[in-house]
């Protein structure tokens, strides 16, 4: 069983010199990953930072838990044996767009499909930071970059949207410099049974600056984004005078007082209903048609996997009467030579 | 039952059931076999089926066969040639009949020979016997069909189904051939279909028929008597290399005391490993079905990483997708097997058939310095040692180490006396001691050059690994030049350091003989048949096999100094003969290579050394 430890967060600061460049994202989400896990009350022996590659996954060096540094976009993969390995390890993916989305992309969703219990916290900032400047898969359409110097010619992934149609039971987003935030979700996520994802809006200061300043910068925030919270009303804005409601199959962004528009018209948020469609719904939500949803999305009970693997071992050992290699090696058709 | 017009003392026996891939092929050569095995013969089998499941019927891509050999004294292979071969349909005919000894016996389905089946399988004539010549054979046209349907018709079961039982006559038959007993195969029977009492009486129904019509026609036909061999005495079960590959890893978690971990993706023909161990949940094996080859050995890694023993296992085309990982598990030492059942290549090749390709791949297939251990099996019982001993090199000298088999092995079967657990060592398991002075993540044992195992959970050794370079001490990222060559270096030499753990190789025959026979892997079986057989025709031959081919066991270069005649037999172009040139440069040897995806005939063997004997 993990044990219980009263750290500090800078406790689960290791001793390596952070290499990130001055003014990247990265710095706040480790940050608010220590600060997460100070709070869950996490002992650091009990944890395993586990990453790909990219400039996102150098994440395991500046933790001082367990880490491993794996290969690119094998993360997930690596994490899955881990946990499997050990299941009473809190075991942390970390890792980025073109890591997650593009090379790992089918880890990623086998992952999620198959529910096991690890927290992936998911870096995107739109861009391939490390090979300095290439467009990712979560690249907006037209988007250009050193290898589309004439913009994209392909739609991007949306993380929340993959997440859930690989069966996803977890999904959040925040934003990298939304400390507090970020450590809500994490904690959330951590606490969550089974595959979680947080997408991390992510500033990438060197090769594509600014990606997501339309929607966090201090000025624009709370009228383009909103930060969802369970059993709350879906309202955002400055004035808190703006929701979402659904109009028929469509979900709309509305100022309240306009239209004949009342706060009972707003939808309340529930993460914890199985059903997809407006989780899918939120999910995908892009400015300037709607706010940008923040805070968890979808968190609905499930079955991990390695909950399941073991209960299975566990009955199917108490049945059989096959309790050693011996009994193995002499059960079915043997027969002795005299 | 009457007197035999004929019985055929033999000293050893060779029979191929062949048919349709739907015909049950590969259970009437089992439970053939099982009988055999347990009359008291010694034997060895090999089932050779099409890569589709169910290939166009009739076609000779659709010939599924499963050969056995059974002898009075001890057989090593499966056989070259067939004395007897039952062919369900023309397919199976024109497939099989090149295989067979002078004067043997074809059991054929006379039922399926029509116009139509004949011209599937590509006889230009109606009579198939001119045709290929086999005038000289002993045939036997049995109407198997028409009897299974007689038979059965009573019984309210469809036709399908019926025809389905057809095997079961052609097995009833062939155990009149041999003078068997039914009985294991009646149980067999029972307990397999418990659930569909018809089934069990028609199948029975139908064995006993093919028997009682072998008494009918035996004045026409000779019967072979083989007795039983001499064997040590214990207890003994059939196994596969594969399953036996299976067992060796659980034997490995119970020395080592470690959970055991299968990360795999099906493919065959190693399949059969990751499908065992799935069903032996009851001794706790974790198996994860990943996402593809890439996932099975990251995740076995990862479970390495967090302490299991941890085993991936696949065939040619999967060790190729596995190689920057196996990389990776030599950069952060982690101890791991990887069994490659090789099989014929390039790309997808032959999934089913046998090959020795893989070896430059398994010793060189990877970017950078990346040495691993390499192990080969070489019969399909000491599967079990071999998965057994490289899980113990693995885990002791925290090592990824590379298990050879191949599809021969991984199929071919073999009665296997049970060994005795308290004859195999104890593995170490070199984890971090709390009272540890001064570790470090790479902190080597000064014998093994080992590290040490941390593994997530132990309180004081939180720790980073990751495939970038590490400093020599303390394991932290460096990209400093001196030090990767000094940490390319120590991870070398722990590889060769293993020599020192290893057996020596052990010479088969004389050092004066005219020729040494070099072999390695899944060849031992027709290398030692012909080498036997060469030595009681008065032939001087030796022979020298290798399971470890990374290191090589440190007697090597003795040894093959000791001869000037050297054939390297391998069943590839000549890789495991270009590693030994560059082993020992300046040593000669000639080659012999087939690449055909089948094994080596003993004949073609023996033909060969005697020519070279002659020059």
């Amino acid at each position: 069983m993990s044990g219980v430890c009263k750290l500090k967060f800078t406790d689960f600061k290791s001793d390596q010199g952070v290499r990130w460049c001055a003014g990247c994202g990265d710095h706040a989400i480790l940050n608010s990953v220590q600060k997460a896990m100070a709070e869950l009350e996490y002992c650091k022996d009990d944890v395993a930072v586990i990453s790909g590659i990219g400039c996102s996954s150098r994440f395991p060096y500046y933790m001082d838990t367990y880490g491993f540094h794996t290969l690119h976009g094998r993360g997930a993969a690596v994490a899955s044996g881990v946990k499997l390995a050990n299941t009473d390890l809190h075991v942390w993916d970390i890792t980025g767009d073109g890591d997650a989305l593009a090379i790992g992309g089918n880890h990623f969703i086998h992952l999620i499909r198959r529910n096991i219990d690890i927290n992936v916290i998911l870096f995107n900032n739109k861009i391939y930071g490390l090979t300095k400047g290439q467009y990712s898969p979560t690249s907006k359409r037209g988007f250009i970059s050193k290898t589309s110097p004439y913009g994209t010619i392909e739609s991007p992934f949306r993380p929340g949207e993959l997440c859930i149609g690989a069966r996803g039971q977890f999904f959040a987003r925040t934003v990298d410099k939304e400390l507090k935030l970020s450590v809500e979700v994490f904690k959330e996520s951590a606490k969550h049974k089974g595959t979680s994802i947080v997408e991390v809006l992510q500033n990438c200061v060197i090769f594509n600056d600014k990606v997501h300043a339309e929607i966090t910068d201090k000025e624009y925030k709370e009228d383009r984004t909103i930060v969802l919270r369970h059993g709350e009303k879906m309202i955002f804005g400055k004035e808190r005078n703006k929701g979402l409601m659904l109009d028929g199959m469509t979900l709309k962004a509305v100022t309240i007082g306009e239209n004949g528009i009342t706060e009972d018209d707003i939808l309340v948020h529930d993460e914890k209903t199985d059903d997809i469609s407006l989780h899918l719904k939120l999910a995908d939500m892009e400015y300037p048609n709607y706010p940008v949803a923040l805070g968890v999305i979808r968190n609905v009970e499930s079955k991990a996997y390695d909950y399941c693997m073991e209960k299975q071992i566990r009955e199917i050992k108490e049945k059989s009467s096959i309790k050693s290699l011996k009994d193995l090696l002499y059960s079915g058709d043997v027969w002795e030579v005299k | 039952m009457g007197k035999r017009s004929k019985v055929i003392e033999k000293d050893e026996v060779v029979v191929r059931f062949s048919g349709d891939s739907g015909d049950g092929m590969q259970l009437t050569g089992t439970l053939f076999s099982y009988t055999s095995a347990i009359f008291g013969n010694d034997i060895s089998t090999f089932p050779d089926y099409p890569s589709e499941i169910r290939a166009p019927q009739g076609t000779i891509g659709g010939v599924s066969g499963f050969q056995v050999h059974f002898g009075h004294s001890e057989v090593y292979t499966p056989g070259d040639y067939a004395d007897v071969l039952v062919a369900m349909n023309p397919a199976a005919l024109k497939a099989n009949s090149k295989w067979m000894k002078p004067g043997g016996t074809i059991i054929i389905d006379v039922d399926s020979f029509d116009e139509k089946n004949l011209r599937k399988a590509g006889y230009k004539t109606d009579d198939p016997i001119t045709e290929d010549k086999l005038g000289d054979f002993n045939i036997i046209k049995a109407p198997i069909t028409a009897l299974t349907k007689e038979s059965l018709k009573d019984m309210g079961l469809d036709n399908k189904s019926i025809l389905r039982s057809k095997n079961m006559f052609a097995l009833g038959l062939v155990y009149w051939l041999f003078n068997r007993p039914l009985d294991n195969t009646k149980e067999y029977i029972t307990k397999k279909f418990k659930k569909k009492p018809i089934v069990v009486e028609a199948n029975l129904k139908v064995l006993e028929e093919g028997y009682n019509y072998g008494s009918i026609i035996q004045a026409l036909t000779p019967s072979y008597q083989i007795s039983p061999a001499d064997i040590e005495k214990g207890f003994y079960r059939n196994i596969n290399g594969n399953t036996a590959t299976a067992w060796g890893f659980i034997a490995a978690s119970e020395k080592s005391g470690l959970e055991l971990f299968l990360g795999s993706y099906p493919i065959t023909p190693a399949t059969d490993i990751m499908q065992e161990l799935s069903a032996r949940k009851d001794l706790g094996v974790k198996v994860f079905q990943a996402e593809d080859e890439i996932a099975g050995i990251t995740s076995t890694i990862g479970a390495s990483f967090a302490g299991d023993l941890a085993i991936t296992s696949t065939s040619g085309p999967g060790l190729a997708l596995k190689g920057e990982a196996i990389g990776l598990a030599v950069i952060a030492e982690l101890p791991i097997v990887i069994v490659d059942v090789q099989r014929g290549g390039p790309s997808t090749g032959l999934p089913t058939k046998t090959e020795q390709s893989d070896l430059m791949q398994a010793l060189y297939g990877r970017n950078g310095e990346s040495p691993v251990v390499v192990v080969a099996a070489s019969t399909p019982t000491n599967c079990f040692d071999y998965a057994f001993y490289a899980s113990k090199i693995a885990v002791e000298h925290m090592t990824p180490v590379i298990l050879l088999t191949d599809g021969f092995l991984g199929n071919g079967t073999q009665p296997w006396k049970l060994p005795d657990m308290d004859e195999f060592p104890k593995i170490d398991v070199p984890m971090v001691d709390r009272n540890m002075k001064d570790w470090e993540p790479y902190l080597r044992d000064p014998e093994k050059l080992s590290r040490y195992w941390a593994i997530p959970g132990t309180p004081g050794f939180a720790h980073r690994i990751g495939g970038l370079e590490k400093d020599y001490k303390t394991g932290a990222v460096s990209h400093d030049p001196l030090n990767h060559q000094k940490m390319t270096d120590v991870r070398q030499a722990k590889v060769d350091k293993i020599a020192d753990y290893i057996p020596e190789l052990e010479l088969i025959g004389e050092e004066d003989a005219d020729l040494l026979i070099i072999g390695w892997g899944g060849t031992f079986g027709h290398l030692y048949t012909a080498y036997e057989e060469m030595t009681n025709e008065g032939y001087n031959v030796a022979l020298l096999h290798f399971n470890y081919i990374n290191p090589l066991p440190k007697n090597a270069f003795d040894i093959l100094s000791k001869f000037d005649k050297k054939v390297v037999c391998e069943l590839n172009m000549g890789q495991f003969v270009g590693y030994l040139r560059m082993k020992f440069e300046g040593m000669s040897f000639t080659q012999y290579n087939k690449v055909q995806g089948l094994p080596f005939t003993v004949n073609e063997l023996k033909e060969h050394f005697k020519k070279l004997l002659e020059e």
